[in-house]
């Protein structure tokens, strides 16, 4: 007898996952990865279920990026050390951009970020790119929503700085930038705008020294200190892993942009318009212009999006079941 | 052992918690406890070791490395309590760790303090226990892993720089003695079933060494400069099936390090036929000693001066290994030398390379091994029909004997004489302070072996070697069956509706990773998403992970001995966080009587070493998801 990937229906599995149940949120991950029609529809109903019941500004969505080599997953597993002493449970979607295209992937930094063998407040899932050039695999959003439903953060994290760095600042509430001291490539990429500002930039090796402190001050000249966001002004923080200086004043940094979202009372808004922008994109690269022009344009799709009642993931099953059905006429 | 028949050497090997600086009651210790060698906890454990044996009048050999001083301590400290002057003590300390982190797995702190333990243990025997042999720079191990003859020259000779330009930089050698250091390097090399190569190897290395001590170091004395080495042949290349063909296989091994006068080894251990098998049995063993006997005494090769002198083959062959291993430590020595080469996971990367390439050639049958992918028809071998099927089993309860006693000298020593030492030992490390002496005052003072290790894990960090198994897809591999094997990875990804992931472990304190490296790289190049994380995990770890991640399939590495207990803990916790229901597969030394039962227990295959084609191995392990999800398997 086989064993089905979900054991139970989404209403149960939603409360479970609610709940901080280990085995219910992998279920869900699972179930969110799949992409079998009747799977689709099995995720969508879920995340509707756990739309439904959360608040739609409930927990902090983090996403940190970086160039490679910038000690992200240090830096990583030192946040969620000094998140774990203050109490927060945390997930982390680890977005690993080493896989190559053809199928296989290597997957594993995980270590690191665990606190201790038995914590059950920090769970991790990692993601290989599967060939997704440049940005993030479609499923990094839903599960996030999952991810969010379960802790009260979830980072996600991932390297590179271009599409997958966009697609992280138009998804997270708060976008962390680790630049790499001593590599001129951060500063130039703001100046030219290749960089999404973020709301909070931290120069991490800060051990370093000289370097370290040269970068942090390009850094500093190089950004318009206000966030397009408003009312925000990016902090450019220092930090090492390796010596544990100055992770708690970045933890203090990004409660303090989530504080300041809250309290605009525009988070959940926030969230779905990003989402719909999400929504659009992954419309856009499996049907192309084409697919859009039948759904009535950009316009008219991202109103529908962003006003119906209806969650957003069933909107997305719905426009694609739409296209797809079309298709096959 | 045999003392009242006058033996004088004796050669220690510890069990993997002592290896590692684990107490025998620490959970990563369970099932490991006196496996691979004996537990020492702490000095009664060490005095039990050498009691009635004078330690003046024995030389001892001990093969330990990250916690090599420690060990040392406790050695002196026995002595002491004998009445010996420690300054008389004569013997080895294996001391090598820097190819912990390529092979074998017994490190516990980054390089750079490894390199500072390893130098602080040298500078302190050479002006307190002068006829102590420090370091013993292993090329064996770095040969198990994959090197090629190149390689392990390159490797170890950049290893013996490390170690030594650190003792030269530490300043706690006066110039005038450090000739004598270099001196006392001493070398433990491997050799492969290749002999004209590996004597020329052994050729090479000698002179490489000579060269080295003498421009690199200064050393005039020409018999500082010699190339001293032991020898272990070859177990990388000793067989699960036909094991009878090992025999011939480590007579010829043998013969590469003795042919060549000039540079024949200092002492020679020869594996026995069945260790691919299980642990062996003392006649396993016997029959190892009696092939060296054999050789020494009834054949006429040591009544001649050296044989290959002259030899214009032999010569250019042993220009070519030099050429090659100067060009590798040409590269290592651009990135800094061998500790940053190690950190930045560049050496492992290309051992594991080695090593897949050598797979891959015995997968397609370029390299032809005897009984494995030829010749593999064979009649019923009377030697493994015995009723313990030619293996020596291990005893239960010797292990909780051990905790027990070690739970009880705990309660009986003195507390604050036990904190102050460590409070001292934790000063030296912290001030860079030799840390033999404090070491030896904990040794005194009834420190555990756990306790010493955590002090030093908390001020120099525990670390994880680089895995090496990033490296390219090979382009030529791709064979029919690769291909067939691929396609079944992404279709039944497909009908279940997601990429199929294998999350590979390394469960327990046994460090030998090539198989779980070797089937991570084949199982990428097929498909699979693979989470792997490197050795010495614990179960909790292992089974939390294959949830976290959404693992289709666990499959498990352990080459220890401690199959049983470590599934068995997996499984319960996979029961414990509500996964109990994933597959599990495991490879490694398992003998067929606990395949079996671990087979009756639900583990859905076993593979062993027999298991050479690893297409195969990928397309049951493609079955066995598909079985677990009630589809068809292919055929």
């Amino acid at each position: 007898m086989g064993r089905p990937e979900i054991t139970r229906d989404s209403a149960e599995l939603a409360a479970a996952v609610r709940r901080g149940e280990r085995q219910a949120l992998a279920e869900a991950l699972n179930l969110l990865d799949n992409r079998r029609p009747g799977a689709r529809q099995q995720a969508a109903a879920l995340v509707a279920q756990l739309q439904r019941e959360e608040s739609g500004d409930s927990g902090h969505l983090i996403g940190m990026t970086g160039p490679p080599g910038a000690g992200k997953s240090t830096l990583s597993a030192a946040l969620i050390q000094v998140w774990r002493q203050r109490g927060l449970r945390v997930g982390v979607l680890a977005v690993d951009p080493s896989s190559p295209v053809s199928g296989g992937a290597l997957l594993g930094d995980r270590l690191r970020m665990k606190t201790s063998a038995d914590d059950d407040g920090v769970f991790v899932r990692s993601l290989a790119c599967r060939g997704e050039f440049g940005g993030l695999s479609a499923e990094v959003w839903p599960m996030s929503l999952v991810m969010l439903a379960a802790f009260d953060l979830v980072l996600i994290e991932t390297v590179g700085v271009g599409q997958r760095e966009i697609d992280v600042s138009r998804m997270c509430d708060t976008t962390c930038f680790v630049a790499q001291p001593g590599s001129g490539d951060s500063v130039q990429f703001l100046k030219a705008g290749i960089l999404e500002v973020p709301h909070v930039l931290v120069v991490n090796k800060e051990d370093m020294g000289a370097v370290a402190r040269r970068t942090l001050s390009e850094l500093g000249n190089a950004l318009g200190r206000s966030h397009r966001d408003g009312n925000w002004q990016v902090p450019v923080l220092a930090a090492s892993a390796a010596n544990g200086t100055g992770i708690e004043a970045l933890a203090d940094a990004l409660a303090q942009h989530h504080a300041i979202l809250v309290k605009g009372g525009r988070l959940d808004a926030r969230r779905r318009d990003y989402q719909a922008h999400w929504i659009l994109k992954r419309l856009q690269e499996e049907f192309g212009t084409h697919g859009i022009d039948q759904l009535g344009g950009e316009q008219a799709i991202t109103v529908q999006l962003v006003t119906e009642q209806q969650s957003l993931l069933e909107q997305y099953q719905s426009f694609r079941q739409r296209l797809l059905t079309r298709d096959s006429h | 052992m045999n003392l009242s028949k006058g033996q004088t050497g004796l050669s220690v090997a510890f069990d993997l918690p002592t290896q590692t600086g684990y107490d025998s009651d620490h959970p990563l210790a369970r099932g490991e406890v006196g496996k691979v060698g004996v537990p020492i906890d702490h000095i009664a454990d060490m005095e039990a070791l050498f009691e009635q044996i004078p330690l003046d009048q024995m030389n001892t050999s001990m093969t330990i490395n990250a916690t090599a001083p420690w060990l040392l301590a406790l050695y002196v400290a026995v002595a002491e309590r004998q009445g010996v002057d420690p300054a008389a003590l004569q013997g080895t300390t294996q001391n090598d760790v820097l190819k912990e982190y390529l092979s074998r797995g017994t490190y516990i702190y980054p390089p750079g303090p490894s390199v500072r333990l390893t130098t602080d243990l040298i500078t302190y025997t050479v002006e307190n226990i002068p006829k102590w042999n420090p370091t013993n720079v292993c090329s064996y191990h770095l040969q198990e892993a994959g090197a090629t003859p190149t390689q392990e020259l390159a490797y170890a000779l950049s290893t013996a720089i490390a170690i030594l330009d650190a003792v030269r930089d530490s300043g706690q050698v006066p110039a005038e003695r450090f000739a004598a250091v270099v001196g006392r390097i001493s070398f433990f090399v491997n050799a492969g079933i290749r002999f004209v190569e590996e004597t020329c190897k052994m050729r090479a290395f000698g002179a490489m060494w000579n060269k080295l001590a003498e421009e690199r170091y200064g050393v005039s004395d020409e018999k500082q400069r010699r190339f001293r080495y032991g020898v272990q042949v070859n177990s990388l290349g000793l067989t699960e099936s036909q094991p009878e063909n090992n025999v011939q296989r480590i007579v010829l091994e043998m013969l590469a390090v003795t042919l060549s006068k000039n540079a024949r080894a200092r002492a020679i251990q020869l594996p026995a036929w069945n260790e691919a098998l299980g642990l062996p049995r003392p006649w396993d063993q016997q029959w190892a000693l009696r092939m060296q006997q054999v050789l020494a005494l009834e054949t006429d090769l040591l009544e001649y001066g050296d044989l290959l002198d002259g030899s214009p083959v032999v010569e250019a062959k042993v220009q070519e290994l030099i050429a090659g291993a100067e060009a590798e430590m040409a590269r290592i020595a651009e990135q800094g030398g061998m500790v940053q080469a190690i950190e930045s996971g560049y050496v492992k990367r290309e051992l594991v390379k080695s090593h897949t390439r050598r797979m891959r050639d015995i997968e397609s049958g370029d390299l032809k091994i005897v009984g494995v992918n030829c010749y593999n028809q064979t009649a019923e071998s009377p030697l493994t029909a015995g009723a313990d099927a030619g293996i020596m089993k291990v005893d239960v309860q010797a292990e909780r004997d051990q905790i027990a006693a070690l739970q009880a000298f705990r309660a009986s020593r003195d507390q604050a004489a036990v904190e102050a030492a460590l409070a001292a030992l934790r000063q030296a490390a912290v001030n860079g302070d030799n840390i033999m002496p404090p070491s030896i005052e904990c040794a005194r003072a009834g420190v555990t072996t756990g306790e010493w290790s955590e002090v030093l894990r908390e001020v120099f960090g525990e670390y994880r070697a680089p895995t090496g198994i990033d490296i390219a897809m090979a382009g030529q591999v791709d064979s029919p069956a690769m291909d067939e094997v691929r396609r079944r990875v992404r279709v039944t990804g497909e009908e279940l509706g997601r990429p199929l992931r294998l999350l590979i472990g390394k469960p327990g304190l046994d460090g030998h990773s090539n198989g779980a490296e070797q089937i991570a790289v084949k199982g990428r190049d097929a498909g699979f998403e693979i989470v792997y994380e490197g050795i010495r995990l614990t179960p909790s770890q292992i089974a939390r992970a294959a949830q976290e991640e959404g693992a289709h399939l666990i499959g498990l590495s352990v080459l220890s001995g401690s199959h049983m207990e470590l599934v068995e803990d997996i499984r319960n916790e996979l029961e414990k966080i509500g996964a109990g229901k994933l597959p599990l597969v495991i490879g490694g030394i398992i003998p067929e009587d606990d395949a079996r039962q671990l087979r009756a227990q639900g583990v859905q295959a076993v593979f062993t070493p027999k298991d050479v084609d690893m297409n195969v191995i990928m397309t049951d392990m493609v079955n066995i998801i598909r079985r677990d999800h009630g589809l068809a398997e292919l055929a």
